[in-house]
């Protein structure tokens, strides 16, 4: 893979990157390991990065561990897959309040806005699978007719430095999507992480204007050796992949497959896999009035095409059984979301075959479904 | 309703640890006091069992004949009959004793078995009288009361919680214990309003809030037996809190093969 580095960033003057984007009073929002997984959360130094850390994942199991001592990869800060959440809680608040009504004096309502919580953040980390996804939840909420104007205020304050996956898990498939291990588009700065340091590429002005003055060293022959080889054994450490870019009409002449009965049979219909899904945008609204009756909030939280509520319509549930919850999500998104959105819905990531209590992998269940493989 | 609708809480077979959520209100007490008549609550103050009220909050299991005497007269003074906490809407944890020798246990327990008067079985309010609205959990907390009164003083259905604890547990950011640890978390086949607070301090879901919507109980304890639980301990999982809810009773049955 050809990329356009700017210059070579020595791992031990990654500080002066995580100063400069903190520049401002930007909030840099980066890896460490807690609670047993890689979390994104506020970061100040390199020195809180998860050096050495590695993680195992597989369908329904995480865990993190550490790098042989003696391997390069232990001194590396991002030789890991990716953990619960990417970028996505950032942008898509998990629950905020939208508007609040209040009732003057003469009895009338006044409507008011919520002004959106947006601080600047840089998120340091972001991998391919989540900067795709990012792009899908762009489209979603910036580009139709209605802005959604909570989501762009804080996507006009985010500045996304990825890195390259170099350690993709068990549960990684994005090479079969088309959306990884690298980063291609859609960030502002971007990072291969190799033994020594970091090749440094920046797409936007912004990204630019952090890199100027950070008197980056040449890139070598040998440093673009080390990348293209690290990436292409990423790709090749991809055991998993979906049976085709797009399954829409596999999937839409295959909605009485036997295949969505067996999986029903599994799934706990939790919505585990929707919350960690990158892409996945649903959401539910509901008002909190106040006990005095004279104010009411609106607020807005993540939804699940697994909950009942969800197709609750005036006194009809339009999915009251797991198979339909599970056949909505699947044919929803890497079917139906080509029509929607000129692309699958899945980025590869496999967050929801990790996250899966009970473990079901959304490329078996495609694959039982949309190919021969998996005839009844 | 009224312009100033009138409350009772009343108390059964329980720990009187629900009727803390109103206590524990806090300022939103002074609100609340001031939104409605609060006629009867034994352990705040007012006593009145007899009085006729809007809403009815009733905690505790029907485990005495004096309970579903009195559960019948509380029902006939009440306009809106609401169970707070598991035992009121599941049978509670002693409703473990179902099924079990309840002279034997009497004998072992108490010293004068003459002096206690108790059914066979401890049994939900649903099983005696119409319920109007159920909060689950053990116990339940200050916001479903807020939330379910002020809907009721509203004229409108207070909202069913009934999704499971793991949306509530991801929108807070909380890493999965059962993921991460293998340990055997409830929380895909529990109801949310707790906040997912056990999961979120680190230690799994054990269903205190009873059975969400639509649960696939079977497909967590294969899962459980999977991680290495004993078909008994798995029947643990379910025997607790809520042993009595259907959905938790017919799971722990079918775990042990009790059909």
């Amino acid at each position: 893979m050809e990329l356009d580095h700017a210059g070579f960033l020595p791992r031990e003057r990654l500080d002066a990157l995580i100063e400069r984007l903190a520049a401002g009073g930007r909030r840099v929002v980066g890896p460490v390991a807690r609670d047993g997984a890689v979390v994104m959360d506020t970061v100040h130094r390199a020195a809180e990065l998860p050096r050495g850390t590695a993680d195992t994942q597989a369908p329904g199991a995480y865990r993190l561990g550490r790098h042989d001592p003696a391997s390069p990869a232990a001194e590396r800060l991002f030789a890991w897959a990716n953990g619960p959440q990417g970028l996505k809680p950032l942008l898509f608040a998990p629950q905020e309040p939208l508007w609040r009504s209040v009732r003057d004096e003469s009895g009338s309502l006044r409507f008011e806005a919520v002004a959106p919580d947006a601080p600047a953040v840089a998120v340091l980390g972001a991998r391919a699978c989540d900067v795709a996804a990012l792009a899908l939840q762009d489209r979603h909420f910036l580009d139709g007719p209605f802005v959604d104007p909570h989501y762009a205020a804080r996507r006009g304050q985010v500045l996304v430095v990825a890195v390259d996956c170099s350690h993709p898990a068990d549960t990684c498939f994005c090479v079969s999507t088309g959306d990884g291990p690298s980063v291609s588009a859609g960030f502002d700065i971007a990072l291969t992480e190799l033994d020594d340091g970091y090749l440094v590429r920046a797409a936007t002005a912004a990204g630019r204007e952090v890199l100027a003055d950070l008197s980056l060293e040449p890139v070598t022959a040998a440093h673009r050796a080390a990348a293209d080889d690290q990436h292409h054994r990423a790709c090749e450490r991809q055991s998993r992949a979906l049976p085709a870019r797009n399954l829409r009409d596999a999937l839409l002449d295959n909605l009485e497959h036997p295949r969505w009965d067996d999986v029903a049979a599994r799934c706990l219909a939790c919505g585990n896999c929707t919350s960690v899904c990158p892409s996945c945008f649903c959401h539910a609204e509901a008002d909190t009035v106040s006990l005095d009756h004279a104010s009411s909030e609106h607020t807005r939280e993540w939804d699940s095409c697994f909950t009942q509520r969800h197709s609750q319509m005036h006194g009809y549930k339009v999915r009251p059984h797991i198979r339909q919850r599970y056949r909505q999500w699947l044919v929803h998104k890497l079917g139906t979301w080509h029509d929607q959105y000129g692309r699958s819905g899945c980025t590869g990531c496999g967050r929801c075959i990790t996250w899966c209590p009970v473990g079901i992998d959304i490329t078996v269940e495609a694959t039982a479904i949309c190919t021969d493989e998996g005839s009844p | 309703m009224t312009a100033r609708a009138r409350v009772a809480v009343h108390k059964f077979s329980s720990c009187d640890g629900c009727q803390l959520a109103f206590l524990n209100l806090g300022p939103a007490l002074l609100d609340l006091a001031a939104a409605v008549d609060i006629v009867h609550f034994a352990e705040a103050g007012p006593v009145d069992p007899e009085a006729e009220v809007d809403i009815a909050f009733v905690e505790g299991s029907i485990t005495t004949p004096e309970d579903a005497h009195r559960i019948q007269t509380v029902r006939a003074r009440s306009h809106h009959l609401v169970t707070i906490g598991a035992c009121a809407t599941a049978g509670g944890l002693q409703a473990l004793r179902n099924g079990e020798d309840l002279e034997a246990w009497l004998g072992h327990v108490y010293a004068h078995r003459d002096f206690v008067a108790a059914l066979p079985e401890s049994t939900p309010i649903a099983e005696h009288v119409k319920v109007d609205f159920e909060l689950w959990g053990c116990p339940i907390n200050a916001r479903q009361v807020l939330a379910v009164t002020n809907a009721l003083l509203l004229g409108v259905t207070p909202s069913d919680e009934a999704e499971k604890v793991c949306l509530a547990c991801k929108r807070a950011g909380a890493v999965c214990v059962m993921v991460t640890r293998g340990v055997a978390c409830m929380g895909p086949v529990t109801r949310t309003g707790c906040g997912a607070i056990c999961p979120r301090f680190g230690r799994d879901c054990y269903a205190c809030y009873g059975p969400a919507e639509g649960v696939n109980t079977r497909a967590l304890t294969t899962r459980f037996e999977g991680l290495g639980l004993a078909p008994e301990d798995v029947a643990r999982r379910l025997r607790f809190i809520n042993n009595a809810a259907p959905a938790f009773r017919e799971a722990a049955r079918t775990v042990t093969g009790d059909d």
